[in-house]
């Protein structure tokens, strides 16, 4: 079985998992039903325990899901702790299903696998040691890929039922009122683990730092937790953001910068009101400085800013030039402490942001996107999970979701030391061409053929050469040679789901 | 294009042992980019730099920009097989580094014709270009210009000009004043490019304005930078106002209107123009159309 985008799905495997092929990025009006978490009903006056063990022991069963957030990045120690305690008690068959997984984390999952502790693993991505040892074939169940809108999705509609959530947060009250915003670690907004609190049966919170009852504001609140946990350290500090993230002096990054900058105030959705997300790469960072500058020169305003979260940002909106700051999370220390004084920056949840089953995700308002790619192809699909050897080494995150932006534009060197950006076959897909409209390179830019209404408003700007996606491909191989794609065995080791839960495509082991 | 009239706001320094600058050099718009063989790289990379530069001019597109190499200095063992390898790729120039006296050019010239016949390059094809970095070299200047029909421009080299004259850069320039004018009467004379020294702290802008704004006055055809993020920030003060292009448009369209009419005599608002209003004019749309100022049909943009 084939799907749109022209990949062969083993049919075993659509049955196994119960998939339907990748068709479409559009989505229709049919209904869902969202599922409903068991609640045990407690009336205690403190749910603060003593022992983690006994409380792992009472709740964690070998076969359940378990859930972790990704906000503290890698400054995070609730994961390792939490996992080795699950270890050391023999549980085995887990699936663990965080947000997403970070390097800190990674020998900790190597280790539960080689244990028979985890045997399924659903996450945004994975990188380092954990991406090479599930892309050789460690994990003996493939890996489901879903990005940030997509892991929300499948927990609302039941395809992940968390049985048990750990969630580390900078501060809590005796019965689980938390937030991101003041602590030791502070990460700033929770948006990934306000879902696990919301649909896990069992909720833990684990925290450094008991404050008094009752905690505001509370993103996390009462009713929806079951443990509080005092831990020594939530998280190094140090490591949980970047103290505030610096413009990059790389020239070829800020040529980049510029160009992006060019067609995005170039376009017909550069004008008062519009809104944007950039992220938090080199070149993405370097665009927000860029768009100020044209901001306050065209005299515009942009009513919003979404996704993740820089200092770059708030800046902006301090200094007014954006209305709102839609938060899912926080990339470095300004932008996580600022939402405590700043009520123009709101906290959102990852269904809020970017769920493709909800009555609205804030996506769907976004006009202009800025998203970041490890290659892409010449039908515009972009591949955001799997380097050029085959091997896992990112995550899905909002790509997909934010992709069905207005205008969404790739950021991406047309060459990485001696590897092609753009190529005519890519090692795996994350996000189908069709949601994708311009790619921008530092030799110039492409635009989606089917995107014509953008060429007449993107193609005559002055120093920016425009070329077809063929012709960039073509010049990447002039630069650094026809590359051979990977090899690999016939086992698949992870499955890339679309935001909608249909299959976009399957990562088999690599032979390397 | 005449080779004098070509704009050289910028000319780019790349290492000739770096790989990944030498792969990129190309899309910065540098006017002129010039491979370092010299300073740049140490005594052991001395051959394996030349060998890659060679093959960069090879295989890689490096678009308008003009190619130019800096060779190193006559009394080193490199400087002859600087030469026959860059002109059997086909470089543009060659900057021969501490140029003190005319005969040093008319050396490199001597050697350069013969290694033009060497590798069936057509000869005169190879422009020079020196690097005036003593008192000595100044003193000179005047001579050197004039060396060779080969030669493209003259350039300042600050840092051991300074050092030779016992002083060192100051941020209001005063130091230089006499070599500047010196460099840029030779150039003049000669009817060849005046080029400005490189402004080293990267992150002083405000400094690299200032003196661009300077040398800019003066006369200079542009300045030798060492990074690419200097170079919209020259290109910019080399940006002709918009009232600078629309005259120049005028001028040309007066131009068009005496050629139509057959006439030798160009007027506009019934005054005569001469000979240096027509080529300033002309300089200015180049520069306007570098500087992205005017779409193909030559209306001006609002940036």
């Amino acid at each position: 079985m084939k799907n749109s985008i022209g990949v062969e799905l083993p049919e075993n495997l659509m049955n196994q998992y119960h998939y339907q092929p990748f068709i479409t990025t559009k989505l229709d009006y049919s209904e869902i039903s969202r599922v409903a978490p068991v609640v045990r009903i407690n009336t205690n006056q403190s749910k603060v325990v003593d022992s983690l063990i006994d409380l792992i022991k009472e709740n964690v069963k070998d076969g359940m899901t378990i859930s972790f957030h990704h906000h503290l990045r890698e400054g995070d120690q609730i994961f390792n702790y939490v996992m080795q305690v699950i270890i050391n008690l023999g549980i085995k068959d887990l699936t663990l299903a965080p947000s997403s997984l970070t390097n800190v984390m990674n020998e900790m999952v190597i280790k539960a696998i080689k244990a028979g502790t985890i045997t399924n693993i659903t996450s945004s991505g994975m990188r380092g040691t954990l991406g090479k040892a599930v892309s050789r074939g460690l994990l003996k169940n493939p890996v489901i890929f879903r990005s940030h809108g997509g892991r929300a999705r499948a927990i609302a509609t039941g395809k992940i039922k968390i049985d048990v959530a750990f969630l580390g947060v900078p501060n809590s009250d005796e019965m689980g009122n938390a937030n991101g915003m003041s602590g030791k670690a502070v990460f700033g907004s929770m948006g990934y683990a306000l879902i696990d609190a919301r649909y896990a049966n069992r909720v833990v919170l684990l925290t450094d730092n008991l404050v008094d009852y009752p905690n505001t504001p509370a993103s996390i609140n009462q009713t929806q937790v079951d443990y509080v946990v005092k831990v020594d350290q939530v998280g190094d500090p140090t490591k949980i953001g970047s103290g505030a993230t610096r413009f990059t002096k790389d020239p070829k990054e800020l040529k980049i910068a510029q160009m992006i900058n060019e067609v995005i105030v170039s376009s017909p959705y550069f004008k008062e009101g519009f809104s944007f997300q950039t992220g938090s790469g080199g070149a993405a960072l370097a665009v927000t400085r860029y768009l100020r500058q044209a901001m306050l020169k065209r005299k515009i305003k942009s009513s919003f800013a979404l996704g993740g979260i820089t200092n770059s940002t708030i800046e902006l909106l301090n200094e007014g030039l954006v209305n709102k700051i839609m938060d899912v999370q926080d990339f470095d220390q300004i932008a996580a402490t600022s939402m405590r004084d700043n009520k123009n920056q709101q906290e959102i949840d990852a269904s809020w942001y970017a769920d493709p089953f909800n009555k609205g995700a804030m996506v769907t308002k976004l006009d202009v996107v800025i998203l970041s790619a490890l290659q892409v192809d010449t039908s515009f699909n972009v591949n955001v999970l799997s380097g050029s050897d085959g091997i896992i080494r990112g995550a899905i995150g909002g790509h997909q979701d934010a992709a069905t932006a207005k205008l969404t534009i790739i950021s991406a060197p047309l060459t990485r030391g001696r590897i092609a950006t753009i190529v005519p076959k890519m090692t795996s897909i994350s996000t189908p061409g069709a949601s994708v409209d311009v790619v921008v390179t530092e030799y110039g830019i492409a635009i989606n053929p089917q995107r014509q209404d953008l060429i007449s408003y993107i193609s005559k700007i002055p120093g920016i050469p425009l070329y077809s996606i063929n012709e960039l491909a073509q010049k990447a191989v002039d630069i650094v040679g026809e590359a051979q794609l990977p090899e690999y065995f016939n086992r698949p080791v992870g499955l890339v789901e679309y935001r909608d839960g249909t299959l976009i495509d399957v990562i088999n082991q690599v032979k390397i | 294009m005449d080779a004098s009239e070509r704009l050289r706001r910028t000319m780019m320094f790349v290492p000739g042992n770096s790989p990944a600058m030498l792969k990129d050099a190309g899309i910065y718009g540098a006017d002129s980019i010039m491979f370092d063989l010299e300073d740049a790289v140490s005594l052991t990379e001395k051959d394996a730099a030349r060998t890659l530069v060679y093959e960069s001019l090879q295989t890689i597109d490096y678009g308008e920009a003009e190619k130019v190499v800096r060779i190193n200095s006559i009394d080193t063992p490199y400087y002859l097989d600087d030469v026959r390898v860059m002109v059997k790729a086909g470089i543009e120039v060659i900057r021969l580094a501490k140029t003190d006296t005319a005969e040093m050019i008319q050396q490199l010239a001597k050697d350069t014709t013969a290694a033009e016949k060497e590798f069936n390059q057509p000869v005169g094809s190879t422009k020079l270009m020196a690097a005036i970095e003593s008192a000595k070299a100044v003193v000179n200047a005047n001579k050197i210009a004039a060396a060779s029909p080969r030669m493209m421009g003259i350039a300042l080299s600050a840092e051991d000009y300074t050092t030779d004259l016992k002083t060192h850069r100051y941020p209001d320039g005063q130091e230089l004043s006499y070599g500047r004018n010196v460099i840029l009467h030779a150039a003049r004379a000669a009817g060849i490019c005046a080029f400005d020294t490189v402004f080293t702290n990267l992150d002083d802008e405000a400094g690299l304005i200032r003196e661009t704004k300077l040398i800019h006055q003066l006369g200079f055809d542009g300045k030798s930078v060492i990074n690419p993020r200097q170079i919209p920030i020259i290109n910019q003060i080399y940006e002709p106002t918009q009232f600078e292009i629309e005259q120049a448009q005028e001028v040309i369209t007066a131009i068009n209107v005496a050629h139509e009419k057959g006439s030798g005599v160009i007027a506009l608002n019934g005054q005569m123009v001469d000979r240096p209003v027509v080529m300033r004019a002309q300089r200015v749309m180049k520069l306007a159309i570098a500087s992205n100022l005017v779409d193909e049909e030559g209306n001006y943009l609002e940036k």
